[in-house]
């Protein structure tokens, strides 16, 4: 596809900064159409996405054995700073993709163990029963979300995984302030 | 009713889990995106920026090599190959209002917290390319303009001088970020 010139740039200079305009470079992808044409694109997406869930399972269960396996080699060799990261960036993304999945219990359960690794100050003294009991709870949470009449039980030990979890970290943070205040501070997530 | 062409947009995709951009190259395609560029790390994804030159750059925080938060600050390099102008959204699990802050001093445009949606993506494509803000380079900050509203009760250290200037009305980064969607 051939670019369009960049359109002009228009700088006012200031005391201590600049101010830099131009016309919009994508005005052009912007089109009206009438209420009757209108074909909505979320809609479309949403049903694409819709199609596409009967692949959330198995997504979900190699997301957990991942989260397991950097587990494994913290147990096995200790926290080195890439062990460290990669349980963190599985843990993260479990997350981040959980509730699109359709598993909001096991993203909120990882995101307890996410704030456990982001403001432990330090992560060898962590009870290693605090962080192995998040592991195996969104192991079991996954593997039991079909089965409805788990679903309370998943909820409640997902909250009290979060509760001890926090008594933790206000506890060991007393004298950070700065971490103090994250784990405190609410979620910008709609809905948390 | 004024709709995207998605076929004339060009997208950069980062994001270094397989599913979520399965999901993000879905969601563009269903929108009507022909163009999805993806890469799963801020090392790649820098070099696709500067070879396909996207209008619009999609882009997870937390990665290896570099993360999405490096990328930012490197597109935003006024003299940079490829176009530092370009609208970054950042899409990530990160939900916390300080990690919001430090996207918007990395020149991040928007911000989405996971998990997504396709109402929240399209709104946050749909606010870059219909409403686009004026960039501003101060000695250490080049990206766009971070005021928001008109109260001038901001009274610290990066508060900018001489002479005012227009103000885009529009929510804060971190209030849109708690919206719905």
């Amino acid at each position: 596809m051939a670019r369009p010139k960049p359109p002009t740039l228009q700088v006012k200079a200031f005391a201590d900064h600049h101010v830099i305009t131009q016309p919009n470079p994508l005005r052009g992808v912007m089109r009206y159409v009438e209420d009757k044409d209108f074909d909505d694109p979320v809609a479309r997406a949403e049903q694409a996405l819709q199609d596409l869930s009967g692949e959330f399972e198995k997504w979900m269960s190699i997301e957990c054995d991942r989260l397991a396996a950097a587990h494994a080699v913290i147990l096995k060799d200790g926290f080195s700073a890439l062990a460290r990261d990669e349980l963190f960036r599985a843990a993260h993304d479990i997350k981040g993709d959980a509730a699109t999945f359709g598993y909001p219990t096991a993203g909120a359960t990882a995101e307890s163990l996410c704030r456990i690794i982001e403001h432990a100050p330090d992560l060898t003294k962590v009870p290693g029963d605090l962080i192995a009991h998040h592991i195996n709870a969104i192991q079991a949470i996954v593997r039991e979300q079909s089965n409805s009449q788990r679903i309370g039980v998943a909820n409640e030990l997902s909250k009290r995984l979060r509760g001890v979890a926090d008594e933790y970290l206000v506890a060991i943070n007393r004298e950070r302030p700065e971490h103090l205040e994250a784990v405190l501070a609410p979620s910008i997530v709609p809905g948390d | 009713m004024y709709r995207i062409d998605f076929n004339k947009l060009r997208f950069l995709v980062c994001d270094d889990n397989a599913h979520m951009r399965r999901i993000l190259r879905t969601l563009l395609h269903s929108f009507g995106a022909r163009e999805v560029y993806e890469s799963e790390d801020g090392a790649t994804a820098l070099e696709m920026f500067s070879h396909y030159v996207p209008d619009i750059v999609i882009t997870d925080w937390s990665m290896p090599i570099f993360d999405g938060l490096e990328l930012a600050q490197m597109i935003r390099q006024p003299d940079a190959n490829g176009n530092p102008y370009a609208p970054i959204i950042m899409l990530t699990g990160h939900s916390e209002k300080r990690r919001v802050t430090l996207a918007r001093d990395a020149g991040v445009t928007e911000f989405l917290a996971k998990p997504i949606s396709a109402k929240g993506l399209y709104q946050r494509i749909m606010n870059v390319v219909a409403n686009p803000r004026p960039f501003i380079k101060t000695k250490n900050y080049f990206g766009p303009d971070r005021r928001r509203n008109t109260t001038n009760s901001y009274v610290g250290p990066e508060r900018r001088t001489g002479g005012a200037m227009e103000v885009m009305q529009q929510p804060s980064l971190l209030d849109k970020a708690r919206m719905p969607g």
